[in-house]
This record gives C-alpha cells, structure tokens and sequence, in this order.
C-alpha cells in the first residue's frame, strides 16, 4: 500500500500483488460476466475507487473497442500501478477463467456428442439467452423512455443491420456511428 | 499462408475486437457469423453450445473465442484467439486513458460517449437474436428463456441458480 506514488484521489491504494488478487477474486466470482462484481470489489469492499470515479472509468471502457471489463482492468490498473499494474490486473482477470475453460474445452471436444452433456447444455443455453435479454432490456429502458430522442432509432438500426439483414459488423458499424455521433452533438 | 487455422484465428479475431464495442456480447452475431456461415468452422448447434459453456464459467464472457480458438486449433488456437481478441485493444486502451482524463467535460468526448451507447444496445439485443436462432428451438427451451429474463429482469436473484435449474431440466430429458 504505501509504496505507491501520488493517490489519484482515494486514500487506499493497492499494491502490484493486491491488484492481481483482487481481479482473480473479480474473475472466479464473476458468473454470467464480471462488471458486478468488479464494482463490488473495486468500490464497496476494498473503496479503491468512489461510485463516481468508477461509472467514468467504465464508461471509457465501455465505449473502446474490445471486451469492457477487460479495458476496465487496464484502464484502473494502469491508473494505480502504470504498465506493470495494467498487466497483472488482466492476467488477474483472464487467467483463472482461461485454465477453467480449457478443461471445459477438452471435455467437450471429447464428449460432445455425449447425450448427457448436450442435454445439460440445451438447458442452459436456452437460459443464458434469456439473461442476455434481460440485460439489454436493463441498458435500453431508459433510452426507450425518454422523449425527443433519437438513440433509439440508432440502436433498432444497428439490430436490424446485424440480426436480419446479417450485414458484417464492421460496415453496420461504420455505416451508423458518424450519424449516431453527430446527432449526439447537436442534442443539447 | 492465408490457409493456416491459426492466421486466419488471429486476422479475424485481431480486427472483430476493433469494432467490437458494447463487449463480447455485441460481437457474438459477427463470430457466429464468420465461425459458421463464412468459414464453416462448427455448426449451429456447436456455436451455442459454446456461448453456453463460456455463460457457465466465472469470467468474462469474452472467453467463448478462446473456445472457438481451441475447437478450431487446439490450445495453440485457443491462445492465438485470445491474445488477438484482447491485444489489440488492451494497448489501446492503455493509451487512450492516458490523454483520456484531460479532455473531461469536452462536447466532443461527451458526443462520442452518448453515440455509441444506443450502437452497442443496439448489437447486444442482435446478439440475443442470433443466438435464440444458433440454438435448438422448442416450446420448453424458448419457455426456459422467457422465465429466465422475467427473472433477471424483475429480480435480484443470482442468474446462477436458474442456470443450474435450466441445465437439471435439460438434464432429465424435459427439452
């Protein structure tokens, strides 16, 4: 704790070794993805971070290119502990995970003609997607609420782009974030 | 060259994680699209299969390209197509959070934020959709999945608890 330099603005502030416990802690607890339980970690238990601090942090993961909790963890490692803290906290993040996986991997490529496994799995998938519905009906409620708005024209265009129309991702993307982008900086 | 598993693995995953906004969940259509349609690594069913194992384990989800890495090319697949899903952007995040902090409160960063939120919501439920498709489809999966939100949805109980529920359904032999 009290070899880093400069707190940014918390009083705590974690050392190289607390940081890569604290994101394997993040990773194995994190079913169904790890954002809650990085922000329990990150703010409520170990108050590294305010509420504040940690919604600008993660909106700024959220809008890079790439996984976000995974920016997340470079972005506040890097804040913390510069190059060397970025990377322990997303070997942190990814290591337990990767080796969990690989069994998961063998034993299916082994096994996954197996009836038994596939009808476990047919199960699950059919809730893991009812999840992923809840979530974006979570992100998108509020969009959907407010009036003069035209996000939600953007988002149902980016849907029907990707889902119907089966367009690649990298054209449906280009193709709408200049519009999105600007409609944003005339709404004021 | 270009036919090696492992150089197409990391062409493809190196440049889906640059437009890869909103996270893993907003590029799951592309993956699906590339990994089935395009270049007829494993079926439908297969691809699901995976987006269930990756749910399954603790972790970010990200972690179905190491799987789809390791279906097409072993561990060697496995690590290619993680390190080139999360290289890439890793760095760039690294350099963009750096400069990122002096331009608080500046229109074009407030812009660029508000933008990209309905585009990533937008890809999210696109995600929800394909997979819905990917999986097998009867009255009782599609009845799992509508509880399932309902659940998530309206209350605060761990989602773990009705996976585990889903899976002994599935189990004994119901779906």
């Amino acid at each position: 704790m009290s070899e880093s330099v400069a707190p940014p603005s918390s009083a705590v502030q974690p050392s190289l070794t607390e940081l890569f416990h604290a994101f394997v802690l993040v990773s194995i607890s994190g079913f169904g993805g790890a954002l809650p339980w990085a922000r329990r970690t990150i703010v409520e238990k170990k108050r590294w971070m305010t509420t504040e601090e940690f919604n600008e942090t993660f909106a700024l993961s959220q809008f890079l290119p790439g996984p976000n909790v995974i920016n997340f963890s470079v972005v506040f490692g890097s804040r913390f502990g510069g190059a060397p803290g970025a990377a322990v906290a997303l070997a942190g993040l990814l290591g337990p995970p990767l080796i969990i996986v690989s069994v998961l991997a063998v034993l299916y490529e082994s096994y996954g003609g197996v009836e038994t496994l596939s009808r476990i799995l047919t199960g699950i998938t059919a809730a893991a997607i009812g999840l992923l519905i809840a979530v974006v009906a979570k992100m998108a409620a509020p969009m959907f609420l407010k009036r003069w708005n035209s996000a939600p024209v953007f988002a149902i265009l980016a849907f029907i782009g990707v889902a119907l129309m089966h367009w690649p991702l990298p054209y449906v993307f280009l193709g709408l974030a200049p519009f999105s982008i600007a409609f944003a900086w005339f709404k004021r | 060259m270009n036919d090696s598993p492992l150089t197409s693995l990391l062409g493809y995953f190196a440049l889906l994680s640059l437009f890869a906004v909103g996270g893993a969940n907003a590029a799951i259509p592309e993956m699906h699209r590339v990994a089935v349609d395009v270049m007829h690594w494993m079926n439908d069913r297969q691809f699901a299969d995976m987006y269930a194992m990756a749910q399954v384990s603790p972790g970010p989800n990200v972690i179905i390209v190491a799987l789809i890495g390791y279906h097409v090319a072993g561990f060697a697949g496995a690590g290619v197509a993680i390190t080139a899903m999360c290289g890439p952007t890793c760095t760039l995040a690294f350099f963009v959070a750096r400069t990122w902090d002096r331009f608080k409160g500046a229109r074009w960063r407030m812009a660029i934020q508000a933008g990209m939120v309905p585009l990533s919501i937008g890809l999210i439920a696109a995600s929800a959709f394909v997979l819905a498709h990917a999986a097998d489809r009867n009255v009782y999966a599609a009845l799992i999945t509508a509880a399932t939100a309902a659940v998530a949805f309206f209350t605060r109980i761990n989602p773990l608890w009705v996976f585990l529920a889903a899976g002994l359904l599935g189990l004994s032999g119901w779906l």
